[in-house]
């Protein structure tokens, strides 16, 4: 780092005033709803290690808590769009064990309706045709909603009962299908391969490699957004606020990247929600269209006048949202290893929740996928650390309820003290 | 003599954060009289029914209301309609989906127990739709009645409630001749039945028409009171009143004013709104403006001018156009959606910065450049130090004042959110410019900004059109100006022969009833 840039640092310190401390208790009160989720999701995990005698925080229950969280993570990475264009898809629960039932019958005996025929074909195949039946589908929904003005509640409740009746259809003839295709089933249950080294304690090289390239990458991205902010002579928090916050993400990750090396490594589905939140990120915070979803949740008549196609991105985030679903569905019948009649029941409520808890505004036009993915982990984690605990599942849900009601109502009251 | 007087508001002051609605309104109405309450837009009228009626309740306003001789303390609408005042809005407040009696009982239905006795509603409702001489079956829906007739159901429901006071704010705005006749005449026979009437309206043909006393409102304060009866009061001598401030020189002059080509012209320009059985809007409305001019639209409220800019802007859910063509430098073009409007040279500065012109959760950069994303894009990407040396470009330039770019437009004054809205347009630089009540709400400083801006822009070869409710600033920025009334172009005025008085004149005849 320049020292021109460096001076200018000190010089912002300065000029905001007061003591380390101070800057600290500032930059938490003014973010108080951001970090308040991480603070939730420390507590849970710190909670359930000690409930689950230090079986919580292992590599091995770490490595399921991802896995776990696949379908739920991907789900509320595309609801999270849909919330902030103020719309819900009740559907995606039923589309996703749709899909999933799809895929494996199109694995194990193909499919034949009418002049539709199609042989049995291998798991890439069946997966690209079942992405493919997701975006159709939504398509469907998106056209209903925008074209002809069904809301959105009441079209993709209608879903839920269509694809849960696809789903029963789709495995009436044989009920739970098995799913044999080793790569589709690796997806949910398989790791990335490691480097041909020796090491002489157990630890997966390449995970603790992937680690430190995201630890360094997340440091180059922020210190050329703080530079940039710099040259524009915006607010920034003083360099020793920003190293303590970098050290402390890095801290987090590396955390995680460890425990997950000393199991058996970075698991595929992580690599998958890895790569869709990165490209969903990347379209909401860097092009138009990322623009143009906040714009329509802000205020839609004022996006349209600003020539904003809201009918269109409107009928792209159900497809998108649809498309997800069917990836949820793979992810989650690739853990099974099967497909079975009753899949995806609630899946729409874990993904909402996740949104909602991950800060999505439930007004509309704030959210970000990066925060949902927090709000999915504290979702998983929930359901995790009570089954590791046993408790019932009737007390799950009423937790898992009371839980989403508090940080709802967090949101709604830090909002409006914002105003 | 001593005169009796059902209503007295006495020193009546109402703020707002930041302006001052009412000064020290004082207004009087005689037992069983109808009184007209006029004003230009703005000028309070509404705002003092407000007061009367309890919207705004006791201990937001100052001064006194005295009702039947005792001053009155209304904490809400309740309270006024248990002495009997009823207010019928100018949007009607009826619920479409209900029948007529359901309707005309609701809020107050008659009840036998805990149960509502729907017989007995029934037999009532026909007996106060026969008072507003209204033959129609109670049965049917709101909706499948007209304007006209809706408006009566208004007046019928707050008989039902055996009303002394009865409020109307502009009661034939949206009714045809015929409809309008047949309501001033129903209005008539309620005063010799004794009902006091207080009639906020527009139309100086029907108020001295119509009128025992007309009060005059301007920029909040009680200008006067003329009796009908006492002298013959003409229309020319309500206008006098209504307008006669004084002008103050708070426009900016323009150095060069040399108009060129025509930049925008429609011809024959009819538009109906579909989500209203299709009435007419906009009557085959003639206008052109040149490059480097400003042209004003002006006009009272509701005479059509927001319409004529969205549906020329392409808003077309709300607009269907029936006929007419829209020429954009000498080219014939139609815009389907502000989308192709913009890219075809036309923006529009709208009239509701906060409900459709602004995204207020968004800041200042963001808003800054959302119409015009397309020329920050590289590849994929939107080039965000493009995007903040932009914006920082127009916060300098126009003088936007706010602590950076950063900042939510939620949060800025009135002025610089208006400032903002500018901004964003002025990114698109478009040919031609609608503004829609550029300087609502915003204080003088900000307005003499904006008027500024705005001799800038035609200088630098833009078109501008302005619209406004405001006379003084039409006639003192626009080089040309249309006036509208009832959807219809009842005037075109130059700068040099345009004055207040003749403007009204036009702005009040009233399109269609004179053709």
């Amino acid at each position: 780092m320049s020292d021109e840039v460096k001076k200018e640092a000190e010089g912002t310190a300065a000029a905001t005033g007061g003591g380390l401390g101070g800057e600290v208790v500032s930059l938490l009160k003014s973010n108080v709803r951001d970090y308040m989720m991480y603070i939730v999701l420390a507590a849970i995990m710190i909670y359930f290690t000690i409930g689950s005698g230090g079986t919580f925080l292992g590599g091995r229950n770490i490595t399921n808590l991802f896995k776990e969280a696949g379908h739920v993570a991907i789900l509320a990475i595309g609801m999270t769009i849909i919330l902030i264009i103020r719309h819900i898809d009740l559907s995606v629960g039923y589309v996703a064990g749709f899909s999933g039932a799809v895929a494996a019958l199109l694995m194990t005996k193909g499919i034949a309706i009418g002049p539709l025929n199609i042989p049995p074909v291998n798991e890439w195949v069946a997966i690209l045709i079942v992405l493919a039946m997701g975006a159709l589908i939504g398509l469907y929904q998106g056209t209903v909603v925008t074209k002809i003005g069904v809301p959105a509640f009441v079209t993709t409740l209608a879903g839920q009962f269509i694809f849960r009746g696809l789903l029963l259809r789709t495995t009436a003839a044989t009920g739970t299908i098995v799913i044999q295709n080793k790569g589709y089933n690796a997806l949910s249950n398989d790791y990335i391969p490691d480097l041909p080294v020796e090491l002489p304690i157990r630890l997966h090289l390449l995970t603790v490699i992937i680690g430190v390239l995201m630890v360094l990458a997340f440091a180059w991205s922020q210190f050329k957004s703080r530079k940039n902010k710099l040259k524009y002579n915006f607010a920034v928090p003083s360099m020793p606020v920003f190293i303590m916050k970098l050290v402390f993400f890095a801290a987090v990750i590396m955390f995680f990247m460890i425990l997950l090396a000393m199991y058996n490594g970075l698991p595929w589905v992580a690599v998958i929600i890895g790569v869709v939140l990165f490209l969903y990120n990347y379209v909401l915070n860097q092009t138009k269209l990322g623009r143009y979803v906040y714009g329509i949740g802000g205020n839609d008549q004022a996006a349209e006048l600003s020539g904003i196609n809201v009918k269109r991105v409107t009928l792209y985030a159900f497809i998108s949202m649809s498309t997800l679903a069917a990836l949820a569905g793979v992810l989650f019948s690739s853990r099974l290893r099967s497909a079975s009649p009753d899949t995806g029941s609630g899946f729409e409520l874990d993904a909402i929740a996740s949104s909602y808890i991950g800060g999505v505004a439930v007004s509309g036009g704030i959210g970000r996928v990066t925060n949902t993915i927090i709000g999915a982990l504290i979702i998983t984690s929930l359901t995790n650390g009570m089954n590791l605990m046993q408790i019932n599942i009737s007390w799950q849900y009423i937790i898992k309820g009371i839980i989403f009601v508090i940080a709802v109502a967090f949101d709604v009251r830090t909002r409006q003290r914002a105003k | 003599m001593a005169e009796d007087y059902i209503l007295e508001m006495r020193g009546i002051v109402k703020e707002f954060p930041g302006v001052r609605a009412l000064d020290n309104v004082n207004f009087k109405v005689r037992r069983g009289e109808i009184h007209c309450l006029v004003g230009e837009n703005g000028a309070g009228k509404s705002t003092l029914m407000k007061v009367l009626s309890g919207v705004y309740p006791f201990g937001t306003y100052e001064g006194d209301i005295v009702y039947n001789g005792e001053v009155q303390h209304f904490k809400s609408i309740a309270d006024s309609e248990q002495k009997e005042i009823a207010i019928i809005y100018q949007e009607l407040a009826l619920i479409p989906e209900l029948s007529v009696y359901e309707n005309i009982f609701f809020g107050h239905e008659i009840t036998s127990g805990k149960k509502i006795n729907w017989n007995e509603t029934i037999i009532r409702a026909g007996e106060v739709l026969k008072k507003v001489r209204l033959d129609i079956d109670p049965s049917v829906k709101i909706r499948s009645l007209g304007v006209g007739t809706q408006q009566l159901v208004e007046i019928a429901k707050a008989l039902s409630k055996n009303v002394k006071l009865l409020i109307l704010d502009e009661p034939t705005a949206a009714l045809n001749e015929d409809d309008s006749q047949n309501l001033l005449q129903l209005i008539r026979e309620l005063k010799e039945s004794g009902v006091t009437c207080i009639m906020i309206s527009h139309k100086l043909r029907e108020i001295t028409a119509i009128a025992d006393t007309i009060t005059v409102l301007r920029d909040g304060a009680t200008i006067t009171s003329m009796d009908c009866h006492a002298q013959e009061i003409t229309e020319a001598e309500i206008i006098k009143h209504m307008v006669g401030r004084e002008m103050n020189n708070i426009y900016p002059k323009r150095s060069v004013r040399a108009p060129g080509e025509t930049s925008f012209e429609l011809k024959d320009w009819t538009v109906v709104d579909p989500s209203r059985d299709n009435r007419e809007i906009l009557h085959h409305v003639n206008m052109n403006v040149r490059k480097g001019e400003i042209v004003g639209l002006q006009g009272l409220m509701g005479a059509g001018r927001t319409e004529l800019a969205l549906s020329v802007f392409g808003n077309t859910p709300h607009y269907r156009i029936t006929s007419g063509e829209l020429y954009m430098d000498g080219k014939k073009v139609h815009f389907k959606n502000p989308k192709s409007a913009i890219k075809g040279g036309l923006a529009y500065v709208s009239e509701d910065r906060k409900g459709n012109g602004l995204i207020l959760i968004q800041d200042i950069k963001y808003n800054n450049t959302i119409a015009n994303l397309e020329a920050l894009v590289q590849g994929l990407a939107i080039n965000k130090n493009e995007e903040i040396k932009v914006s920082n470009y127009y916060k300098d330039s126009i003088n936007i004042k706010a602590p950076s770019i950063e900042q939510k437009v939620g949060n800025l004054s009135g002025g610089n959110q208006q400032k903002v809205q500018v901004a964003k347009w002025m990114f698109v630089e478009p040919n031609v410019l609608i503004l829609d009540e550029p300087t609502r709400g915003i204080d003088v400083g900000a307005k003499f900004e904006i008027y500024t801006l705005m001799n800038r822009l035609v200088e630098e070869g833009m078109s501008i059109i302005m619209i406004s409710s405001e006379l003084p600033e039409v006639l003192g920025m626009s080089d040309r100006l249309y006036v509208m009334s009832e959807g219809t172009i009842t005037g075109e005025l130059s700068a040099e022969e345009a004055t207040e008085e003749k403007v009204m004149a036009m702005a009040i005849k009233g399109g269609r009833g004179n053709e």
